[in-house]
């Protein structure tokens, strides 16, 4: 059974979608990919799991089951515990996700002790751990560190050990290495299969970047407008992606096609069809 | 929220508005002054005492808003207290937003020594107690009208000086301004014709403030009774008195209070509104 | 900058700040006119008298040679003797300084407590009407000074519903056991509650009449940052962690949102204290700005000078504390 199942989840900002249907599954273990262009509801569909859409956005139907239990028909702070203790998120920007007037060790143990009831000394040993897994050196002087004496390597390596604290079984990695520089990008990617591997932790990849999907995820989703135009396996899908959509992407993805080859934007004649596909989706939808 | 948003824009255009007007009609109510009071606000009158206002046993059609504990009318007096209170506000508020904003403009403008000393004045008149130099000041003047202009400028030209230095030295680190020196066009007339222009939007603004407290200030002084000579009516005397009859006549204190709470709002947020409308961000 | 660095640069800048006060001071109240000296003989005293008085008090010297003597006295711990009470001046201001500090420091912690809640619950209603309640409120508080909010509680709580004294420091009929001015302080330290409850009855509504600007300006500020604040990545993360919207606000965005509202807290406090001046005025309060503007009415040349250099150093002391917290507060700056 799959661990998180999202069923027909549809959102709007105003009177105009930002979600439509959208479904998909993430396996106990598994890594799945979710591709779009920026804007195309990727984000959100991490928010809506983990509970922190903006106010703006509303939920208007749908599921969305995290180890079975459906997280919208639970209470707010039910949900909360839930998440808090089954799911964790490895954010986008290293710079801005750590409280910059706490010490680093706090921000990995206080999820441990003030929801998970751990004791001190316990949450201590454990973010060590953690720490030392991420290769961290020096890990009891980073812990007493404020985040501002840090590297930007240095604090989504810290990011990754807080997310791996409680053992959570599906994190959610928003763009986790977009804000990282080219040569740190492949270590922390790379840290992050390994440690999804060691854990055998369910990832929801987040990304714009389909060189990435191929190098870390099993299967992925590809969105656009807020619609999913393609879920399937990672080998079929770069052998022969089955939407159109999705094979202008692969396009303009580097390394992919020739290496030597200029890069192929997507072609308006895909997005025109891709936008027809939308009105034709929202045209079946009874009017809110 | 994008309804939050607009609605609290609307309440704002509302206030403006509100605000203008009652500014408006204290303008009005200055102006013709002998042809709208019912009475001469100094004609005493023993037997008339402490009438009530126009509603409650006991009034006088003649004394709308009640008298005061010597017989005289408290409307005609707010009415002729608006002269001074709206002149004090002119007269001051221009002069202290000239005197503020130049030294201000020169400090942020030339930086360099000029700005050494005018920033180092404004800390050092930052360190007095407003109301207590103001005092100070007419204790030395001596009372009048003239002693509170001068007294006002004195006390807050560091709240022009202050805001427009900042606002002159973030302009001129603009390109703008390095093109205009490139030119080699005098400092002093680019100070004037390039920098005055795009900081004359906050003088706007902080001018409008500036009457606001300037007829607070006023107001104070009168209140201990410093202002000006004690038969001309003012609305800081009338409170003064008010708050020494409130158990007999409230309405001696009540009416002038209104009245002064209205205007100071009333500028206030008529400057806020300005704001508002300068600063397209904030809309 | 180092901390040292610091202090050191702001002494210095407060040490140049409080002489230009002294120097103002000193030669504004020397243009007086009328004679201080007059008021204190009999009809009819001679020439003679006129003199030996004015020897006794230094006005038979010129201006700058006056002010060498007073600073002169002032460095020794002198600030001279009141022409009016013929007591020494710094005896004066510090039997009333200890009733302006209790009045700006209540003020102040009703200032904090009042926009402190009002930016946490525009906060957490954000979006809502509660929070446009809020903003219309801060921007009527704003717009008016504190000496007309004293005149406003005078009438409605001294005069139409009489809760509050409005007149004095404490009820005259009451024995007072104390051995320091710091009455509030003291009575709570001899667990006389009954003394602490009239000089809180009393104190109220000035302190009130002070702090309501302030209230407004850290309601509006700290509001403010705090809604920016709730939008950054640590926010989010921390909600991810399972914790409530009250958690959020008040151990993540708070901590981070308070540091500019402190900086502005600080300049606002010593307008706070400056409107005491009239406040203490107002309500019969007795004060160090109650005997200020007695001493300016008396031309009581050594005393205006006492208070106003006391106020002086309070506000550049104030100041200065505001600039250590802040460093102190601030981890980049603690470190760097």
């Amino acid at each position: 059974m799959s661990f998180l199942t999202i069923e027909n989840l549809s959102a709007h900002v105003g009177p105009s979608p930002i979600l439509r249907d959208v479904s998909l599954s993430v396996e106990a273990g598994e890594v799945r990919g979710l591709v779009g262009e920026s804007g195309a509801g990727k984000s959100m569909i991490g928010k809506a799991v983990l509970g922190t859409l903006p106010l703006a956005v509303q939920v208007t139907s749908g599921r969305i089951l995290l180890d079975g239990e459906d997280l919208l028909a639970m209470r707010p702070r039910d949900r909360r515990r839930v998440i808090g203790a089954k799911a964790a998120l490895i954010p986008q920007d290293p710079l801005t996700a750590l409280n910059p007037s706490r010490r680093v060790g706090p921000q990995i143990t206080n999820r441990l002790v003030d929801i998970l009831g751990w004791t001190r000394q316990d949450a201590q040993m454990r973010a060590l751990e953690l720490l030392h897994e991420v290769s961290i050196p020096e890990p009891e002087r980073v812990m007493r560190a404020y985040p501002h004496e840090l590297s930007g390597g240095m604090r989504q390596r810290i990011l990754i050990a807080s997310a791996f604290a409680a053992e959570p079984r599906l994190i959610i990695a928003d763009e986790p290495t977009t804000a990282l520089d080219v040569t740190v990008q492949k270590q922390i990617l790379k840290l992050i299969r390994q440690m999804q591997q060691r854990h055998g932790t369910a990832l929801l990849f987040v990304t714009h970047d389909l060189g990435v999907v191929s190098k870390v995820c099993q299967s992925l989703t590809v969105l656009f407008g807020g619609l999913v135009l393609e879920d399937t396996r990672v080998e079929p899908f770069f052998a022969h992606p089955s939407h159109p959509y999705s094979a202008a992407l692969l396009a303009a993805t580097p390394k992919y096609t020739d290496p030597d080859a200029s890069l192929t934007p997507v072609p308006d004649a895909v997005i025109e069809g891709v936008q027809a596909e939308i009105a034709a989706h929202d045209r079946m939808q009874p009017h809110v | 929220m994008a309804d939050a948003r607009g609605l609290v824009k609307r309440r704002a255009g509302v206030r403006l508005w509100l605000s203008a007007s009652w500014l408006g009609l204290l303008v009005l109510a200055a102006v013709f002054a002998p042809l709208i009071a019912p009475q001469d606000p100094l004609m005493q009158d023993l037997f008339g005492a402490r009438l009530p206002p126009f509603w409650e046993a006991g009034s006088d059609a003649a004394f709308p808003l009640g008298s005061d504990s010597l017989g005289r009318d408290v409307l005609s007096r707010i009415i002729y207290g608006a002269r001074l209170a709206l002149g004090v506000a002119l007269i001051a508020g221009t002069l202290t937003c000239l005197i503020g904003s130049f030294l201000g403009l020169i400090a942020g403008y030339f930086r360099g020594w000029p700005d050494m000393v005018i920033s180092r004045l404004v800390d050092i008149w930052m360190a007095f107690p407003p109301v207590l130099f103001a005092i100070l000041l007419i204790a030395v003047l001596g009372t009048g009208l003239s002693s509170i202009i001068i007294a006002i400028v004195v006390i807050d030209w560091t709240r022009f000086a202050r805001v427009i230095r900042a606002e002159a030295m973030s302009q001129g680190a603009m390109d703008y301004v390095a093109s205009a020196q490139v030119s080699g066009r005098k400092r002093f007339s680019i100070m004037l014709a390039e920098i005055l222009p795009n900081v004359l939007p906050t003088i706007v603004v902080l001018l409008t403030l500036e009457m606001g407290i300037a007829v607070i200030v006023e107001a104070i002084l009168s209140f201990v009774n410093l202002s000006i000579s004690t038969d001309q009516p003012t609305w800081g005397s009338m409170i003064s008195e008010g708050r020494l009859s409130i158990h007999q006549a409230w309405w001696v204190l009540v009416f002038p209070l209104v009245t002064l709470f209205l205007t100071v709002l009333s500028f206030s947020q008529l400057g806020e509104g300005l704001k508002d409308h300068f600063d397209p961000v904030l809309r | 900058m180092t901390l040292l660095r610091r202090i050191l640069l702001r002494l210095l800048t407060m040490a140049i700040t409080l002489i230009g006060v002294a120097i103002i001071v000193f030669f504004v109240i020397r243009v007086v006119p009328g004679n201080p000296i007059a008021m204190m003989l009999p009809p009819g005293a001679g020439e003679e008298d006129i003199a030996r008085l004015k020897a006794l008090y230094g006005l038979d010297k010129t201006i700058p040679e006056q002010f060498v003597i007073w600073l002169n006295g002032v460095l020794h711990g002198d600030f001279g003797t009141s022409i009016t009470s013929r007591q020494p001046v710094l005896k004066l201001v510090l039997s009333r300084l200890p009733a302006t500090l209790e009045l700006s420091i209540m003020a102040l912690v009703i200032a904090v407590i009042l926009g402190g809640t009002l930016a946490l619950t525009g906060t957490r209603r954000r979006g809502t009407r509660t929070e446009g309640t809020i903003d219309i409120v801060n921007g009527m508080a704003l717009s008016v000074p504190d000496f007309l909010w004293g005149l406003v509680f005078i009438l409605l709580f001294g005069v139409l519903w009489p809760v509050f004294h409005i007149s004095g420091r404490v009820s005259p009929a009451l024995d007072l056991p104390f051995v320091t001015n710091f009455y509030l302080f003291e009575s709570v330290l001899r667990l006389r509650f009954d003394i602490w409850a009239d000089l809180v009855s009393h104190m109220f509504m000035p302190a009130l009449a002070l702090a309501i600007p302030l209230a407004a300006i850290i309601s509006q500020l700290l509001k403010q940052s705090l809604k920016e604040t709730m939008h950054l990545d640590y926010v989010t993360l921390s909600r991810t962690k399972g914790y409530g919207e009250n958690h959020v606000i008040t151990h993540e965005a708070l901590p981070n949102a308070v540091l500019p509202t402190l900086t502005l807290i600080g300049v606002q406090f010593t307008f706070l204290i400056g409107g005491t001046v009239i406040i203490e005025r107002l309500f019969s309060y007795e004060g160090l700005g109650n005997m200020a503007i007695d001493a300016v009415i008396n031309r009581d040349l050594p005393l205006i000078q006492g208070i106003v250099i006391l106020f002086a150093l309070i506000f550049t002391v104030v100041n200065l504390v505001v600039d250590l917290t802040y460093a102190a507060l601030n981890p980049r700056l603690r470190n760097g």
